[in-house]
């Protein structure tokens, strides 16, 4: 809850930012240099918010199993399969072992047809496994601060310079008036070229 | 004798594991497969097998990656290879998860004989009748090439062959492998074409450090 996930979608690409804190209740293990955004594959972004234990464990058995299905069938999955692979994975261990991570999944998907474009799509996916696609997204108590804002300011076919512009704005309103608005945000951009580390989550 | 090659684990009197010996024999008759620790690359060839009129060519693998960082190449019952590539994709999966580093080479080669070797041990279930050529580049940058059978062996190599007339290829490696480690590609068709009629049916896969494997057909 603590942890803020920020992510913007273009025609063609998808701005994924989360905060770089590690918190446990009051207590500060790390201020800065947590990255929670792990790239799942070339064209993947999983940011994840939650307990810093379920939050690796679960990314990284999402990476494993998409790096397992690629080896297998000599193709990555579509954004929209993984989305639902993953969705289906939390709402399994849901009633069994729950994961207690909330998630949004950004992803460029290249064309079948050679030469035309490809497209991006962005899902949230929160802990009790409910999933929506949508423009834009946050997860944590940032959406309380920011969906109205995102409202406002996102249009369909923003460009990067614009969406970089929102997302600032919406870091400094959480810096500003959330008691919990960290010092740090690590951005990660994902488009036809791949994954792009904007803001590193470094200190 | 006949008495003792029923159940996979019975030994003969004389000391040996018969199914084993059957499974190597089925690795035999397998189309030819052969790999090469050149000095600037790993090579893997293989002979494709003429396939008939009616059927479409790109069905079959017979070079595979399990990793992003290991490749092989297999001889012998191809559905057999096909369960152990699985379970070898799972396997180096399941390593990355644990220990968050991609797994050696050598783990992976030795993770297939590990499952081979438990298939000449118990459950009455026969052997795999598969021996595979397993290459990668390690971290550290040394290029490996393991060979497995169905006995659950896993032995290093600078150069070696499987499958059928594997003994005329490994012969010509022999010859040819200290002189031609330079050009390691060169070798391997070389050594093919000593037991398959034209290039037309070698499939060539070409392993450099840190680059996407390289297929040639």
């Amino acid at each position: 809850m603590s942890d803020s996930l920020i992510a913007i979608t273009g025609d063609d690409f998808v701005l994924v930012a989360a905060d770089t804190t590690h918190t446990r209740s009051i207590m500060v293990v790390k201020e800065s240099g947590e990255d929670k955004i792990m790239e799942l594959d070339s064209h993947k972004l999983l940011a994840a918010s939650g307990d810093n234990g379920d939050r690796n464990a679960f990314c990284q058995y999402v990476q494993k199993n998409s790096a397992l299905y690629r080896l297998r069938n000599g193709t990555p999955l579509s954004t929209r399969a993984l989305a639902n692979w993953t969705r289906r994975a939390l709402a399994d261990a849901l009633r069994k072992h729950p994961y207690s991570a909330n998630l949004l999944l950004a992803g460029y998907d290249a064309s079948p047809t050679e030469g035309k474009p490809g497209k991006v799509s962005l899902y949230y996916i929160d802990y009790l496994a409910s999933m929506q696609q949508l423009p834009f997204a946050c997860q944590g108590y940032a959406g309380h601060f920011l969906l109205g804002l995102l409202d406002n300011g996102w249009r369909k076919g923003m460009t990067r310079e614009e969406a970089r512009e929102l997302l600032d704005k919406c870091i400094e309103q959480l810096q500003t008036r959330f008691v919990l608005g960290a010092p740090k945000f690590a951005i990660k951009l994902v488009d036809k070229d791949g994954v792009h580390v904007i803001e590193s989550a470094d200190a | 004798m006949s008495r003792y090659d029923r159940a996979i684990s019975i030994f003969s009197p004389d000391g040996r594991i018969f199914q084993v010996e059957y499974a190597q024999e089925a690795v035999r008759k397998g189309t030819t497969a052969v790999g090469i620790r050149g000095d600037d690359c790993i090579v893997l060839a293989v002979e494709k097998k003429s396939i008939a009129k009616l059927q479409e060519p790109r069905t079959v693998h017979k070079i595979v990656a399990v990793d992003d960082h290991v490749f092989l190449a297999f001889a012998g019952l191809t559905a057999d290879g096909r369960v152990l590539i699985d379970r070898t994709r799972v396997e180096c999966q399941s390593y990355r998860l644990s220990l968050e580093d991609a797994p050696s080479v050598e783990h992976v080669a030795r993770s297939i004989a590990g499952v081979q070797q438990k298939y000449t041990q118990s459950g009455g279930m026969r052997p795999f009748g598969v021996s595979m050529l397993v290459v990668g580049y390690e971290i550290d940058g040394q290029p490996r090439l393991f060979q497995t059978d169905p006995s659950g062996t896993h032995v290093e190599w600078k150069a070696n062959a499987i499958g059928r007339n594997s003994k005329t290829v490994r012969e010509f490696l022999e010859e040819h492998y200290e002189a031609q480690r330079g050009n390691a590609a060169q070798l391997a068709v070389a050594s093919l074409l000593e037991v398959v009629e034209s290039t037309r049916s070698i499939e060539i896969a070409i392993v450099k450090p840190n680059e996407p494997i390289r297929f040639s057909h």
